[in-house]
Formats: structure tokens, sequence, C-alpha cells
């Protein structure tokens, strides 16, 4: 993907972010484009969270602005931005332990439906809410669990759920926080063909410590290293980039 | 039918039966007991949906349920003395009937929540219960110091207000009051808790972080289950001044707070009927043993440290098992 004649759906320009001395994020300016997994990988501590945070609105920027769909969201909160269309994995998950999996499901719906403030009806009765989660449990493969506690759940199937209650927002883009982090083998090569397709419906900037997926999904890859990107460019070209190799492959060569 | 709702319809059954009872052998002394646990009960369900439900540990619920019982007490001594509240910018008179004070102590507690409940939800964890805490405190002293409705003694009402088509003197029909305003407070509980609301609010209490990313705003979904929550303790409030036909700047204390607290605790804290089964067990004790011995609260405190180390469900749960997810 060479050629982008598009409009990026995220753009953040040279956004900055200081704790104390410590520069979490450095001038940081990445794009996304419709159609594209634009994957960020750095070294821990490198401020991947730091930045993600700052992206989906749960920290404000020092410097820069943050684009979304051409709008200017730097001032805008979480639910603002959620509204807009951004939607988003936790890399700890963070879903409602004593829901079940419909429930978690169900609320994902709810706040793409927007207004919770309905007191009589039954939710677990509303057949557009069911529909909307019922949909999306099917497509990561997690329907038959439904009724499931969400604390009885695996860990694999946990982000399976994460991803699911981001597609219920159907949003215009992802943001993804280490979505493979702790599953085997199988688990991440299933999860690796769901986004693959996922991307042709939204975009998604992903920050992932597996590599093979990285590198076997991502049209982009930006590197980050101190809070600042070193490079940003196709899979062949970061692996050629020899500050990325110096700074961060070399040490996980095996991986 | 689940353990828990087995559970719970005996315990109606049980409130609505021992009065009846009592009112064939001629008991009323058991009835006026009765009723003060449906009052308190409902209190507690008022508390419940901000403690239980959203996750809320208000030490502030005595100002509303305070602030409804002044409504009461304030309309009713300027009905019987003759007096109008105000007169402009419209003339309003005190009253003697249930409903028009029942409004008055709903809204006013409402109010109050909205108020209290915009300022403190800012702040989370141990400041919340403070706030709370100091909210309720600044409304007992201000009770204390208005010497126009009686300051530090209260407001002493010589007849129990009215209610159309009833006798309220009569214990049990008072009682039969309390019942049916303690049932419908129940059910909208229940009806609260699977709505879209319900699930919301819920789910703010276990992940505020998700409910945000989903696009709700969990700030909003506190502060209206607050309001609703104090304006159901606020009605309680003008009910047990009225079961009691005096008012006094004690309901406003936060021992009334922490009293409430340990109905719902004690019933098991999110369980729809707690408070009632709570709030039982609190009016037994303090009859029970109150006439042993004046420290009674002693063994109330004993019970309280093990429901809270051994049984976090509280009763309900130490009954029931593990809550079942709402259908």
């Amino acid at each position: 993907m060479t050629d982008m004649p598009r409009e990026p759906v995220l753009r953040t320009e040279s956004i900055s972010k200081s704790f104390g001395a410590l520069k979490a994020s450095n001038n940081v300016s990445l794009t996304l484009y419709p159609g594209e997994i634009h994957a960020l990988i750095g070294p821990n501590g490198a401020g991947k969270s730091t930045l993600i945070k700052q992206i989906s609105g749960g920290l404000t920027p020092d410097a820069g602005r943050i684009e979304v769909l051409g709008q200017d969201v730097t001032a805008l909160d979480t639910v603002a931005r959620a509204r807009l269309g951004l939607g988003r994995t936790f890399q700890i998950s963070s879903l409602a332990m004593e829901f079940t999996v419909l429930q978690n499901a169900v609320l994902g719906a709810l706040g793409a439906r927007g207004n919770a403030f309905s007191f009589f009806r039954k939710v677990m009765k509303d057949a557009e809410l069911l529909a909307r989660a019922e949909e999306a449990l099917k497509r990561v493969g997690l329907w038959q669990d439904a009724g499931k506690r969400t604390a009885d759940l695996s860990h694999g199937q946990r982000r399976q759920l994460e991803v699911a209650v981001a597609l219920t927002l159907k949003p215009r883009l992802f943001l993804m926080d280490e979505p493979m982090a702790g599953l085997g083998a199988s688990g991440s090569k299933a999860l690796t063909g769901f986004l693959d397709e996922l991307r042709q419906e939204a975009p998604i900037l992903l920050v992932e410590h597996d590599m093979d997926a990285v590198f076997a999904l991502a049209d982009r890859i930006s590197v980050l290293v101190y809070g600042e990107v070193i490079a940003t460019g196709t899979a062949d070209e970061i692996r050629q980039d020899p500050q990325v190799r110096q700074a961060y492959l070399g040490d996980e060569e095996e991986a | 039918m689940t353990r828990e709702r087995l559970i719970n319809a005996a315990l109606l059954a049980s409130l609505l039966g021992v009065p009846l009872l009592a009112w064939q052998m001629d008991e009323p002394f058991v009835i006026t007991l009765a009723t003060k646990v449906a009052i308190l009960a409902l209190a507690g369900v008022g508390l419940n949906i901000a403690l239980g439900l959203g996750g809320l540990v208000s030490l502030g619920h005595a100002a509303f349920f305070g602030i409804g019982g002044y409504a009461m007490g304030i309309l009713a001594a300027h009905a019987q003395n003759y007096e109008p509240l105000f007169t402009w910018p419209f003339l309003f008179e005190g009253s003697n009937q249930m409903p028009l004070i029942w409004l008055v102590a709903v809204v006013a507690s409402a109010l109050a929540a909205l108020v209290i409940g915009a300022l403190s939800l800012r702040t989370s964890g141990v400041y919340f219960i403070m706030i709370t805490l100091a909210f309720g405190q600044m409304l007992y002293y201000f009770a204390i110091s208005w010497s126009a409705y009686g300051g530090e003694d209260g407001l002493s009402i010589w007849v129990r207000n009215e209610m159309p088509g009833l006798n309220t003197l009569d214990p049990i029909q008072f009682f039969a009051i309390a019942f049916a305003v303690l049932a419908m407070a129940l059910w909208f509980s229940a009806r609260l808790a699977r709505s879209p609301f319900g699930l919301a609010l819920s789910a703010s209490r276990q992940t505020a972080e998700r409910v945000e990313t989903v696009g709700l705003t969990p700030f909003k979904l506190r502060l209206v289950a607050f309001v609703i929550s104090g304006a159901i303790t606020g009605l309680a409030g003008a009910l047990f001044a009225d079961l009691n036909r005096f008012v006094s700047p004690t309901m406003l204390s936060w021992h009334t707070s922490g009293e409430i607290m340990i109905f719902v605790i004690l019933g098991g804290v999110g369980r729809l009927y707690a408070p009632l089964l709570g709030a039982a067990v609190y009016i037994l004790l303090e009859h029970l043993l109150g006439g042993i011995s004046e420290y009674w609260q002693i063994f109330l405190g004993l019970l309280l440290l093990i429901m809270v180390l051994f049984a976090k469900g509280g009763l309900i749960g130490l009954i029931a098992g593990r809550e079942v997810a709402h259908d």
C-alpha cells in the first residue's frame, strides 16, 4: 500500500506527552488509512500504551493534535471519541466479570444505541440489542458460550469477547492493544485470520508483541522507541532498517 | 424459580403474614414493629440502588431520609397550625395529606441528591464516602440550628397524616400503606436492575473504562442512580416520621446513614431483597436483645463482623448461594 490517495481515518500530528522528565510521547505523527492494518511495535516502556490512551481519549497530549475522520478530537473525551466511531480493545481485559458473555456484548450494543436511560424495558429481551450482540459473538466464534459467566471464560475467550464488544459498536476504526497477548499458537492464528478480514470493514491500529502476527498482518509498521517513532514502513522496510534492528528486533531474533 | 426468588417470596409473605396474625391476636405492638421494618427496608431499597447496583458507597443517605422526614414534619406542622408555608409567589399551605407529603418528600430529596451527587460523584472510593458523610452532617447541624422547626428538639405532629379512604391511625391500615409502598419499590428496583439503565450502571461499577469505551458516560449513569436512590430513601423518611409522628435531627445524623447501610450489608449488597431481610433482622435484634441489655449493638457489631468476614453475599447470599446473572 504505497499509493494512498484517500484521507486518513486517524491522524496524530506531532503529539507529545511528558510525565515529569520522562517523554512518553515525543512528536509522534501517525496515520491510519482505510483498509489497512497499521502496527505499532516497540520495546517495553517505549510509550505504546501512553500513545494508545491519548488516541482513545484517556489522556490529553501536552502538544499536537489528533484527528479522527478529519475531525479534530484532541479536546474530546473517551465517550465522545467512541461515539465518533473509535472502537477499542484493551490489553488487560476490562470486561464486566459478573456479566454473562451475552450481557457484555449487549452492553456494547447499548453503547452503540447511545442511550441507556431506559428504566422499565428488559434489556435482555430487547430484540434489536440482542441481534447486534449475537452477530458480533458469532463473528468471533463465541456464540455457543453466550450464556457463560465472563469470569469463567478462558483467557483466550476473553480476548475474543474483547473484540466482539468492539464489533457491536460497528466502529469506523479499531484501536487494538495487544489482542494476541497470552493466546496460544492456534488462538493467535485464528485471530490473525479474523483481523486480516476485519481490515476491509474498518482499519486497525494494532499494538502487538507477537511479531509473527505483526509481520503477517501489517500493511505498515511504525516502531516506537523512547516515545519517538524511529521508522514507519512496510514489513520488509522495517526488517531491513538498521536502526530498528539495533533498537528492537535484534533483541528478539528468535521471535 | 431460583432459590433466591423463593427466599424473596417467603420474606415478603412473612412481612405480610406476621402483622396480619398480630392483628387477629390483637397485638398492635407487633404490627408497629412490622411497619417499622417495612419503612426501614424501603430506605434500604433506596440505598441499595446506589450501593448495590452502582457501587456508590454513600454514607450520607440520612440526608435524604431526614429531608423526607422534615418534608412531612414541616407540611404537617403548618397544617395543624393553619399557617401557610409561604404566600409569595403563590399561596402554599401546609398539608396533612400523605400523597402530597410524599410528593414533596420525593421531589425535595431527589433535588438534594442531584446537588449532592453532582458534587460528590466527581470523587470516588474513600473520598466519596467522606464527602457524602460531610453533606449529611451539614444538613444535620443545619436542622439542629433551625429553631423555626424545633431545632434540636425536633417537631411533633399530634395526629397522623391522612390517606384518602383509609384510617391511618389504625395500625394495620398504616402498615398496609407502608407495605404497599415497599412492594412497589421492590418491584421497581427489580425492574431497574434488568433494564438497559441497570445493565449500564452495573457495568459502570465493574469496569467504568469499558462503559466509556462503548460511548456511555458513567458519571451520568451514577448521578441518575443516586437521584433515584435518594428519592426512595426520602419517601421512606416521610413514612418513618409519620410512623413516629415526630421528626428530629437524629434522622439526619450519620448513625442513621450507618444503620441503613447495615440493613443492606446484612442482607447482602446488591441483592434485591437484602434491605428487607437486613431491616427485619436489625429490628428483631433490637427488640429481643434490647430487652436484655442496652448494649445490644455489641451483638449486632459481632454479627456484622462475621457477615463481612465470612459471608460477603450477606444473609441472602448465605442461603441462596452465588448470584445468578439476570436473564
